[in-house]
């Protein structure tokens, strides 16, 4: 579904320090500099997959989002999304597509959303029976039936994201572009919005990207995750293999009946929190075994569990290896 | 093309809707495009001691009006709309469709028309019909004012997006377009009536394209061109907007080349 081969895509942008005499000087000489926003990068996605897209701020996720919608032509490298070339933003393209964007949005400001839906239903060409069948649809899964008649600007900022789903998704978009989809939502709109896309995905076949901030999002949604630093890919396989890769080692979650003596849970491996009756033991992948046998007999324990490194943190380390290296 | 025709009935009536919910605004820049009656109150007072050129009190209370109402009827102001969302990133959400972003925002612009027509045509209509005896009375200049006013309106457009288009180069366009419009409110009539200019400009203005944003319907409402001159003015107007939709079109495909490489 997609194809990608050596993206490169490089922006000149005009350098100018702050200050009165360099805005003048700008005036007349103007230097500009080339950033490798993404810098030969190639994968492929097949149909139905769901893919996460991680990476620091300004590791080119969005760039790479823009050129595979059609937005940005690329500087090298080749190109293929539901067999179009996307940069032609040929009509047969746009329509098998959509990209979304946390941070903007094509809902009309002072009109209810269903105006917003009324219009792209023109402008993509939904034949009505269509049309009434996926908005029925959209608006059970997303519980939008009474916000679609108020005022855009009246919506809560998550009330406005799903409307901005459904509305991006109205006409059955085969590949979904999505940027920062949950971004600012609180906990419970983004599982909404996890759910949702997951079963949208199901439902239609369709292709997922997805970039976001909250690791969440990436566990509960992609098998597949795709790490970009610096315009590079540094990493593309499962989540999993990406956690243990980076970070081997486990944790070893401890409730116990009585509190005990840290030195008691320093035997187990290195100690991250102690409190009370609860801590939290870290220990390779090899020692485990060990440890939580030993846990077993030496400690009071009301309830063990393991769990690998949170997210955030694989990621924090992942980039600062690739900072290192 | 097919589909954008299909899909401009549904922009008309999104259009409407929006420029129903700023009504506030509507009035506001209603009342803010007063200048015709601030000319019209200085002029009339020239004009208490006896007529200045072909205007007698009376002709220039016609002029004004006319001059307000086809402004009103013709006015765009796309421009602003494409300098903010070239500047905020918006436009890629309108790329991101499978429709001409410009038709868009003709529709947006044109369907607006109908609602300052429901507040301004009224009075003006009635402020008019105190003046008839000013107005064309050939029946077949008013049946070319239709188009004429068409041409003012696609002019206008035009003009307006082919300098929001050159927001996708310069940091902002919105400059450009206020020296655009201080020489088009003198060379278009909209201040004064052309036929008051000296000689040489007069000669000038007359040919310009701004004398077809404005004066011309006016002109042409007002019976100051005889069937034979309004018809050549009328293949004229709308030469200046086969011109303006391809300079339009050829600038618009350079400006989202570069906009495609630079990104936004």
């Amino acid at each position: 579904m997609i194809e990608v081969e050596h993206l490169r895509k490089w922006y000149r942008v005009h350098r100018r320090p702050p200050g009165l005499r360099a805005a003048l000087r700008s005036l007349f000489h103007r230097p500009y500099e080339t950033v490798k926003a993404v810098d030969d990068i190639s994968f492929t996605i097949a149909a139905g997959e769901r893919v996460g897209f991680l990476g620091p701020n300004g590791a080119g996720k969005t760039t790479t989002l823009k050129v595979l919608s059609g937005l940005l032509h690329p500087t090298e490298g080749r190109v293929e999304v539901a067999k179009s070339r996307p940069q032609d933003r040929e009509r047969g393209f746009l329509q098998q597509i959509t990209l979304v964007m946390g941070q903007k949005q094509q809902l009309l400001w002072d009109l209810p959303p269903s105006e917003t839906f009324l219009l792209n239903r023109a402008i993509y060409d939904i034949p009505w029976p269509l049309y009434e069948e996926t908005v029925a649809e959209l608006t059970r899964l997303l519980d939008l039936a009474p916000l679609l008649g108020k005022p855009t600007r009246q919506l809560s900022l998550g009330e406005r994201m799903k409307c901005e789903l459904a509305v991006a998704l109205l006409h059955r978009p085969k590949v979904l572009f999505l940027d920062e989809p949950t971004i600012g939502l609180d906990v419970s709109m983004q599982a909404t919005v996890r759910g949702f896309v997951r079963e949208y995905n199901e439902r239609f076949g369709a292709t997922v990207l997805l970039t976001s901030h909250y690791m969440e999002d990436v566990a509960a949604l992609c098998p597949r995750v795709m790490v970009i630093d610096k315009g590079k890919l540094i990493y593309d396989g499962s989540l999993h293999e990406l956690v243990r890769r980076v970070r081997p080692d486990k944790r070893m979650n401890l409730r116990l009946t009585k509190p005990v003596e840290r030195r008691d849970l320093e035997a187990l491996g290195t100690v991250i929190e102690h409190r009370d009756v609860e801590a939290i033991v870290q220990v390779t992948q090899d020692q485990l075994q060990g440890a939580v046998a030993r846990a077993l007999s030496t400690l009071p324990l009301h309830d063990l569990t393991v769990e690998d490194p949170p997210l955030e943190e694989v990621m924090r380390d992942l980039f600062a290896q690739g900072r290192a290296a | 093309m097919k589909y954008a025709l299909k899909a401009y009935p549904q922009l008309l009536r999104t259009g409407f809707a929006e420029a129903v919910a700023y009504r506030a605004e509507f009035l506001i820049w209603m009342f803010s495009t007063n200048m015709p009656l601030v000319m019209l109150a200085l002029w009339a007072a020239v004009a208490r001691s006896g007529p200045v050129g072909a205007y007698t009190q009376k002709g220039f209370a016609a002029y004004y009006l006319a001059t307000l109402l086809v402004r009103l009827l013709t006015g765009s102001w796309v421009v602003w709309e494409m300098t903010m969302e070239i500047r905020s990133g918006t436009l890629a959400l309108r790329l991101l469709r499978p429709i001409h972003p410009l038709l868009a925002y003709s529709a947006e612009n044109l369907a607006a028309v109908p609602m300052r027509s429901i507040v301004a045509i009224p009075l003006i209509v009635i402020f008019l019909w105190n003046v008839r005896d000013q107005l064309a009375g050939d029946p077949l200049i008013w049946v070319l004012l239709a188009p004429a006013l068409l041409g003012a309106w696609l002019l206008t457009f035009l003009v307006m997006a082919i300098i929001g288009t050159l927001g996708l180069w310069l940091e902002s366009a919105t400059s450009l377009f206020e020296a655009w419009l201080g020489i088009s409110s003198i060379l278009s009539g909209y201040l004064i009536p052309l036929d008051l200019f000296p000689g040489s400009v007069r000669a000038v203005a007359l040919v310009l394209p701004f004398r077809f944003l404005l004066s011309f319907p006016v002109e042409l409402a007002l019976g100051r061109v005889d069937r034979a001159q309004a018809l050549l003015l009328l293949a004229a107007q709308w030469g200046y907007v086969a011109v303006a939709l391809l300079a339009t079109r050829t600038l618009w495909r350079a400006g989202l080349r570069r906009y495609a490489a630079y990104g936004g």
